[in-house]
């Protein structure tokens, strides 16, 4: 009994059907850290194209050029921030990796901020076919 | 209950050279949008702030939100000239709070 309680635990992962954020939540999400609407720019994110489970996602961004931040965002999460990076003087390379939750097959976004104010973005569509939450 | 923290350092790192930092702490990360077989909702627990420092300068901080996955792994690249403390801190809700500290081995 408790095995399956804990299988109908793990399995279920109810969303509320208010709880989705949307290409407009995004982004305002993205102007309040970037400060401004980002350009469309030069930024990898290196990230499976078709997931098999939502609830821990490898994804890594990599800057073309130094950078203070970094963040990702979410337009079909329940929330659009993922998760926002500041990078100090003593970091070497651009970039930070990480793993997120995917609510369901969506357009995950980039930005990235430079020193001198200038912010960009880039996109990249990922399937997922096991999503972190049951779609409502 | 004690927080496990894995950070994984190289062993000797030369200096000026750029090296690897991953850090995983173990944490549910609970999204609050989750509901228990009961049916009432799991509230909200979450890891919001992970700070790196190098002898007290920040080099890497991160705001964390629902999205990142439970046991929250970053990862990052830095450099160093010479040896150091390196201090590591995770802030979340319900006072969770949880620190670590490792010395570069600079050679």
């Amino acid at each position: 009994m408790r095995r399956r309680e804990f299988a109908v635990t793990a399995a279920a992962w109810t969303l509320l059907p208010e709880a989705q954020a949307s290409d407009e939540a995004m982004r305002v999400a993205i102007r309040a850290w970037a400060g401004r609407n980002p350009e469309p720019g030069n930024l990898k994110i290196e990230m499976a194209e078709l997931v098999e489970n939502g609830n821990a996602v490898p994804v890594r961004v990599v800057a073309s050029e130094a950078v203070v931040g970094l963040a990702l965002f979410t337009p079909l999460n329940p929330e659009p921030e993922v998760v926002h990076v500041a990078l100090g003087a003593a970091v070497a390379r651009p970039e930070f990796s990480t793993r997120m939750r995917l609510a369901r097959s969506q357009r995950i976004v980039a930005v990235a901020k430079a020193a001198d104010g200038r912010c960009w973005q880039a996109g990249v569509d990922v399937i997922v076919t096991l999503a972190a939450c049951v779609e409502p | 209950m004690a927080t496990r923290a894995v950070i994984t350092l190289p062993a000797a790192i030369k200096p000026g050279e750029a090296f690897e930092v991953r850090v995983t702490a173990a944490h549910a990360m609970e999204t609050g949008y989750r509901s228990s077989d009961e049916g009432a909702r799991l509230p909200r627990d979450l890891v919001r702030r992970f700070e790196c420092r190098l002898d007290g300068e920040p080099i890497f901080t991160a705001d964390l939100f629902a999205a990142i996955s439970a046991n929250p792994y970053l990862a990052f690249w830095m450099r160093a000239d010479k040896p150091g403390e390196l201090s590591l801190v995770w802030r979340g809700d319900n006072g969770f709070e949880h620190r670590e500290t490792r010395t570069l081995n600079v050679t």
